[in-house]
């Protein structure tokens, strides 16, 4: 197993050591390919590599072709692989471990919108202290296709009425410390 | 009485705040002191996982430094920050690379994190500390005849559960220590789609409706659940179901703490019972 380290790897580093290095990662060496992964997981037809196949693509070193795909983006985080894994090896912190590649590598794919969901997520997380739904919700559709917002607007506006969809964020009190522990933090992890 | 650090997680104040609400009254009828950990921060949950393992940790760990202080166990109750925090809290004991960036970031704000936190979810307080027994003991409306799927969606039991990861039985056993019925069904521990319902509706739409014709079929009244982004998915999005599926449910979707208060004869009202969208008035007014 490969030494777990954190921070962005060096050019020479293989597809599979690349994983490996990402906290959640460091089992995949142990896979066997029998494929329990993908007959667990319940959005599996939607990959254009399911769970068994994209971890034989990071062994085969297809880096480029596997992190542009749109697989592990539709990975919910049920955890049915990783209960069932006969070698532990833990395919849904696998799939957490090619996002975060994917992103650090800017491949992530413009084919799903679980990508940006995301981004606006940590947007909101980070810039608050706390996430809020609403502004993140209003984010991502108008970064991916604001029309779309009609269609669920009947259900955001139930929320509303049903008092679940305060209009005004709630930020935590020592902002300062905490930007300061972020800021630190995406230094040390290679982040933009 | 026992004494938790308390961590309600983003939701609990927003989309899920029935849940944020109703906990605090049945948490005082079971003699359960929940101290709420002083201005904690998002747990970072699984989208900051999936962008950057520095920040994240930094995120998960500045809770669990807090928490630290107190020298108590930290409690939450939702599933999703039961994950990641967890996670993070054995990350950090595992990777001795990861902690020390970790501790370095925290550094950044006077704090540190040594490893000493055990991360618990509520339901799993309720079930091991409180017991189905010590609950029963507290009824005082009992739910007689109520027919109860209790859905655990997926990360109450997995990846680190206290219970079956895939036949689990302690919601159950909860909802049976209320006097009510909980019906055997298949789909109690499948997976809802979670935040997918935002990025992919139509992949959980499909996921949602499952549970839902599966409750339905076992002659369930009502569900019951733990988790913030499944009462939402089942509840708020049921009439979306409806719609693109031309199925008719009208299943509400109370949260644990919820069905607990109304048997221990906490008013409707400390039960934040009209925020749910599914109204669950019809079935819970034998026992209101």
């Amino acid at each position: 197993m490969a030494e777990t380290m954190v921070e962005a790897p060096a050019a020479e580093m293989s597809f599979i050591d690349e994983v490996c290095s990402v906290p959640g990662g460091e089992a995949i060496r142990s896979c066997i390919q029998c494929g329990i992964c993908t007959g667990s997981c319940p959005t599996a037809n939607n990959w254009d590599y399911p769970p068994r196949r994209a971890i034989a693509m990071v062994r085969a070193g297809l880096r480029e072709e596997l992190l542009s795909s749109n697989s592990m983006w539709f990975c919910a985080s049920c955890y049915t692989c990783t209960v069932r894994c006969p070698r532990d090896i833990k395919p849904a912190d696998i799939m957490h471990a090619l996002e975060v590649l994917a992103v650090r590598s800017g491949l992530s794919t413009k084919h799903s919108r679980t990508p940006v969901m995301y981004q606006c997520f940590v947007d909101s997380a980070k810039g608050n202290g706390r996430v809020y739904e609403l502004g993140m919700m209003i984010k991502l559709f108008l970064k991916t296709n604001p029309f779309s917002a009609l269609k669920l607007a009947p259900v955001g506006l139930g929320l509303f009425l049903h008092g679940r969809m305060p209009l005004k964020p709630t930020r935590i009190k020592g902002m300062k410390d905490f930007k300061a522990i972020m800021d630190k933090a995406r230094k040390l992890g290679g982040g933009k | 009485m026992k004494h938790y650090s308390y961590y309600p997680g983003c939701s609990a104040e927003a989309t899920a705040i029935p849940l944020g609400i109703s906990v605090l009254p049945v948490a005082k009828a079971l003699d359960i002191d929940l101290a709420e950990l002083e201005d904690w921060n998002c747990c970072g949950s699984t989208p900051y996982n999936s962008v950057n393992k520095v920040e994240a940790g930094a995120m998960a760990a500045r809770n669990l430094a807090l928490a630290e202080k107190t020298g108590l166990d930290l409690v939450t109750p939702c599933s999703n920050c039961y994950v990641v925090l967890a996670s993070a809290n054995t990350h950090l004991k595992e990777l001795p690379a990861f902690r020390e960036q970790v501790n370095e970031a925290l550094a950044a704000g006077n704090l540190t994190y040594s490893g000493g936190v055990r991360v618990r979810h509520l339901a799993e307080v309720l079930y091991t500390d409180i017991t189905p027994e010590g609950i029963s003991s507290k009824v005082t409306k009992p739910l007689k005849g109520l027919k109860v799927a209790a859905y655990y969606g997926c990360q109450l039991v997995r990846p680190n559960g206290f219970d079956d990861p895939e036949a689990p039985h302690s919601l159950d056993e909860m909802v049976t220590s209320l006097g009510a019925d909980a019906i055997p069904w298949e789909m109690k521990a499948h997976c809802c789609g979670s935040s997918l319902i935002m990025s992919e509706p139509d992949v959980a739409l499909e996921l949602i409706n499952k549970i839902l014709k599966n409750a339905q079929k076992h002659g369930a009244q009502c569900l019951v659940t733990p988790c913030p982004l499944c009462q939402i998915n089942l509840d708020a999005y049921q009439s979306q179901v409806n719609a693109k599926f031309k199925t008719n449910y009208n299943l509400p979707v109370l949260f644990v703490s919820q069905l607990i208060g109304v048997a221990l004869g906490i008013p409707a009202k400390e039960l934040a019972l009209s925020k749910n969208i599914v109204s669950p008035m019809r079935v819970l007014a034998p026992y209101l």
